[in-house]
This record gives structure tokens, C-alpha cells and sequence, in this order.
């Protein structure tokens, strides 16, 4: 078994514009979704709008610069996650092919675990 | 070293590697181990052939000695399955006693399972050609590198991050469930189609083609007909490959010239493969909707039918392209719809269909469709505008023996 993370890329603005009803129908296809693959959910969560982001860069000089923001200004931003466990990467794209992702698409990354980080 | 046991190696190398590979991959769940395994392997064949003779079966020789050596390099370092990453779903099957050859019957053919993780949709395009070619067919990095114009250390870099790509996502080594094969086994098709369009016209070079990649090519289709018998994808793409490489002696002259299809000694054409190739369109068509390479095979075969190309059933090639643009809308076949259009016809009509396309963004640097217009102009007697046309694609042409061939179409022009 290997974890993976499931980035949810989205655009922001057509959220911003989406009506109540869509805002409902997609919870309501995230709730579908976390039921149907429990077994495999290790986690996951929506995020606040990237607005809410704030980031912190380590200049030249070691110092550090804190600033209002997402890291790097793109259409599309991470908007949730799941952390899911699969065999390998076909299975782990059956389940990911399955996240809800209205005005964007998800992003499938293995994660590294520091355990065998440091086995290697 | 006896030129009859070299051989018989170089043999095994080019029909066998992919088969040892596969073997061996399952063993070491590792693939650059098993690559060192099955090298080896060979190896000791150039030593051992000589004294004790070529082994009835070559290719089970090869594999026993591979998976011994791979069994040795895990009982040497057992924390290799935990140092190493691992080949997901290549749980280690029972081989045959070390010392049984006979008995490499009962090694299950794995490179079904190989073309697969090789082919895999999360891998890039071009690491999924270069990766089938160095472990299906078993090409130096070098050789990969030399068939799509890039260096080495850029070929080897790319293979080396794909390989990293199928251990780290844990890409599984396994045919992938029905649900899911027909979309699998297209990409496994593209591939290649696509190594064998580049060995029958190579994009550039001094030579037309690249006959080493097309053979591979259809080595690969043959093994995966072989492996996939009932599959009317693989036998369209076989077809297809087959009959088209049946007129590979007749497309440049002796002298390197090009000669197109119109042009072409078709009792030259290869009659074995035609008929191969025949033989396979019917398994091809019957599935429904027909794939895109059984209607390429088809337009390919009603070609393969007409004895001269004035004699060719245009009407029924049209039809044809007409079926191929509803499940593969792609700008190039709108192309030659438009050519056959034009030969069924007249160059009236072709023009018209070409002029449709010329907008098209796709295509706007591809030498073929200012080529086929300069060919209706032609017809048509607009001398000036045919010259025009055929100056614009011999500007865009890569290929030294299209450019050739595009210069000597205006000077006919002038005569």
C-alpha cells in the first residue's frame, strides 16, 4: 500500500461567481464521494480561497519575508485534498477520477513518506 | 567468435529481449536491475553458445540464466526488495527448477504486462516510445536517442526519470482490467503507430526511411496480435502496419528519389504482406464502430487492390475517410479526404476541399497540404500558382528526399 495526495485544482473565480445551488450539489457529490471510498480516505478538506493564503519566502540573506498571498499567482488553485491509500497508481487514479472538481481538475502525487526517506 | 553463434545472439537479442525482460522484471520487481540481469544474460550466451552449442530454444536459455542471476543478486542482498523501489503487482511467480530449460514452458509470457507499464498514460508521450523501444525491443539508450534526433544524455535522462516515474507512483506491472483496456491498449497502439510512421518516413536524415524502427514496429504489432488475438484494435493496427510496409521497395528510386503512390511499380509492392494484411481487415471490421486504424488499414488495402492508381475505387477510399473524420476528427485525415475527393472527383473539387482547410491552425506549416494543392493546380493548368505551391511546401519539406522530390515537381512544371 502507498498513500497518495489528491490535489483539487480549481478556478477561483467561477466559484466565486457559482450559484447556491451549485455550491450544494457539489458538497453534496463530496459527501457522495467519502462514503463511497471510505475505506481508502486517510484524510482531506476543503481550503479558504487562496486570498486567505499568506506566504513566507527565505531571501539571499536568510531573512525572512512574509507576505499576503498564494506562493505563485496562477488561474487555477489547490481548493482542497484528500490524502487516500491505493496499491499502486492505477487504483489510486480509479479512486481520484471519482473527486468532484467542477471548474478544474485533481492532481495525483505520491506521497514521499519521511520513513523511507531515510531507509533510502 | 563463429559468425553462426554471433548471429544466432544478435537473433535472440532482436526477437527475444522483451520476452527475458518481462521474465526477469517479475523477479527483481526492479527494472534496471532486471536490464543488468537479462545483459548479462546474453552475455554469458556469447561465452557459452560456442562451447555447448545454440540451446534448442534460445529464448528459454536466456530467460533461466536472467532469473537465476536475478534469484543470486536477491539472495545476495536481501535488503534489496527493501533498498530498492519496487515494480507495483509483480509479485515474484515460482520459475523453474535453476537448472531446467526444458521446463521455461511454464514461464508466463510477461510482456503484455511490460508494453503496458511502459505505455502507462501517466508517462509522457515520448518517454512511452523511448521506454518501449530500450526494454520491449532492447535498443542502447544511444540507438533510442539516434531515432528521435536527441542526444544521449537527454535520451538517457528522459528514461532514466520515466523509470524513476514508474517506481516512485508505483505504475503497476499488469494488464489492466477489461474496464479499462480498450483506453490502455489505445495508447500501446500509438506508440506504435507512431515508431512505425517514424521508420517509414522519417522526419529528417538523409534517408526516407528508418527501416530498423518500422521492422520494430511490426514486431511489436505481431507480438501484441499474438498476445491479444481477439482484439479487432491490435488486428486493425497489424493490418494497417503490414500494408503499408508492403510497399516500402517502391517509394524511392534507386537513387534515393521519391516516388509517390500514383507513381509506384506496384507488382513490386510485397504480396506477402498484402495478403497478411487482407486476411487481418475483416477480424479488424467487424467490430463496430470500426477502430481508426482498421479504417486506415481499409483505405491502405483498397490501394493494395487496384493493379494501377488510375484504376483505384476512389469513391470507396472517400467513403472511408468520410467514416475515419467521425471517430477521428483530425486535420491531417480532413487532409486526405480532400486528396481523395479530388481523385474521385476531379482537381475542382479537390481544390475546394483543400481550400476548406486552410484556416485550419493544425495544419499551417505541414508541407502535405501545400503539396496537394500544387498537384490540383496542375491539373487545372495554373502553372503559376501550382509553381507558388510547390515552392511553399518544398519551404516547409524537412525531409532532404521530399525536397527533392517537391524541386524536381517545378522544374517538370517549367518544361
Amino acid at each position: 500500500m502507498a498513500e497518495y495526495m489528491v490535489f483539487i485544482w480549481d478556478d477561483e473565480a467561477a466559484w466565486a461567481k457559482a450559484d447556491a445551488g451549485t455550491i450544494a450539489a457539489n458538497q453534496a457529490e463530496h459527501e457522495e464521494f467519502i462514503a463511497r471510498n471510505a475505506a481508502a480516505l486517510r484524510g482531506g478538506n476543503r481550503l479558504h480561497p487562496s486570498g486567505m493564503s499568506t506566504s513566507i519566502r527565505r531571501g539571499a540573506d536568510g531573512g525572512v519575508a512574509i507576505s499576503d498571498g498564494a506562493f505563485a499567482e496562477t488561474k487555477e488553485v489547490i481548493g482542497g485534498y484528500y490524502l487516500i491509500d491505493a496499491a499502486d497508481l492505477d487504483e489510486a487514479l480509479r479512486i481520484a477520477v471519482q473527486v468532484p472538481a467542477w471548474f478544474g481538475g485533481v492532481e495525483v502525487r505520491p506521497v514521499w513518506t519521511v520513513g523511507s526517506l531515510a531507509a533510502q | 567468435m563463429d559468425p553462426c553463434i554471433a548471429a544466432a545472439v544478435a537473433e535472440a537479442h532482436r526477437r527475444d529481449w522483451g520476452f527475458v525482460l518481462a521474465a526477469t522484471a517479475r523477479i527483481t520487481r526492479d527494472l534496471d536491475a532486471a536490464e543488468d540481469c537479462v545483459q548479462d544474460a546474453y552475455a554469458q550466451a556469447l561465452a557459452a553458445w560456442p562451447v555447448q552449442g545454440v540451446p534448442a530454444r534460445p529464448a528459454a536459455w536466456l530467460t533461466v540464466v536472467a532469473r537465476r542471476k536475478a534469484m543470486n543478486l536477491i539472495r545476495r542482498n536481501d535488503t534489496l526488495s527493501r533498498k530498492l523501489p519496487l515494480l507495483a503487482g509483480a509479485a515474484a511467480a515460482p520459475g523453474p527448477a535453476d537448472d531446467d530449460y526444458t521446463a521455461a514452458d511454464t514461464i508466463p509470457d510477461d510482456r503484455l504486462r511490460l508494453i503496458f507499464t511502459c505505455c502507462h498514460p501517466a508517462l509522457a508521450a515520448e518517454a512511452r516510445v523511448a521506454l518501449t523501444l530500450r526494454l520491449l525491443c532492447g535498443l542502447t539508450t544511444s540507438e533510442v536517442a539516434s531515432a528521435f534526433l536527441v542526444s544521449e544524455p537527454t535520451m538517457a535522462a528522459r528514461i532514466t526519470r520515466a523509470k524513476k516515474k514508474i517506481a516512485a507512483t508505483r505504475i503497476p506491472y499488469r494488464v489492466p482490467p477489461p474496464s479499462e483496456l480498450p483506453d490502455r491498449l489505445a495508447a500501446v497502439l500509438d506508440v506504435v503507430h507512431l515508431l512505425f510512421t517514424t521508420g517509414h518516413t522519417a522526419p529528417a536524415g538523409q534517408s526516407l526511411q528508418r527501416r530498423d524502427l518500422a521492422e520494430r514496429a511490426l514486431d511489436l504489432a505481431r507480438m501484441l496480435r499474438q498476445l491479444l488475438p481477439d482484439d479487432p484494435a491490435v488486428a486493425g493496427l497489424l493490418a494497417l502496419i503490414l500494408l503499408t510496409d508492403a510497399r516500402r521497395h517502391t517509394r524511392t528510386a534507386t537513387d534515393g528519389q521519391l516516388i509517390l503512390l500514383a507513381d509506384q511499380d506496384r507488382t513490386r509492392w510485397d504480396r506477402a504482406e498484402i495478403d497478411e494484411g487482407l486476411a487481418l481487415i475483416r477480424a479488424a471490421l467487424e467490430h463496430r464502430p470500426p477502430t481508426r486504424y482498421a479504417l486506415m488499414a481499409a483505405i491502405a488495402a483498397v490501394h493494395a487492390a487496384a493493379p494501377r492508381w488510375e484504376a483505384t475505387d476512389w469513391q470507396q477510399i472517400t467513403d472511408l475517410y468520410d467514416a475515419l473524420i467521425q471517430i477521428w476528427p483530425s486535420p491531417v485525415v480532413a487532409l486526405n479526404r480532400a486528396i481523395a475527393i479530388g481523385e474521385a472527383r476531379g482537381p475542382q473539387a479537390g481544390l475546394a476541399a483543400l481550400d476548406d482547410l486552410a484556416t485550419e491552425p493544425q495544419l499551417a506549416g505541414y508541407h502535405y497540404l501545400p503539396a496537394a494543392r500544387a498537384e490540383f493546380l496542375r491539373r487545372l493548368h495554373r502553372t503559376g500558382d501550382a509553381r507558388l505551391a510547390y515552392q511553399e511546401a518544398r519551404l516547409l519539406a524537412d525531409n532532404p528526399v521530399e525536397q527533392d522530390f517537391l524541386t524536381r515537381r517545378i522544374s517538370e512544371l517549367d518544361a
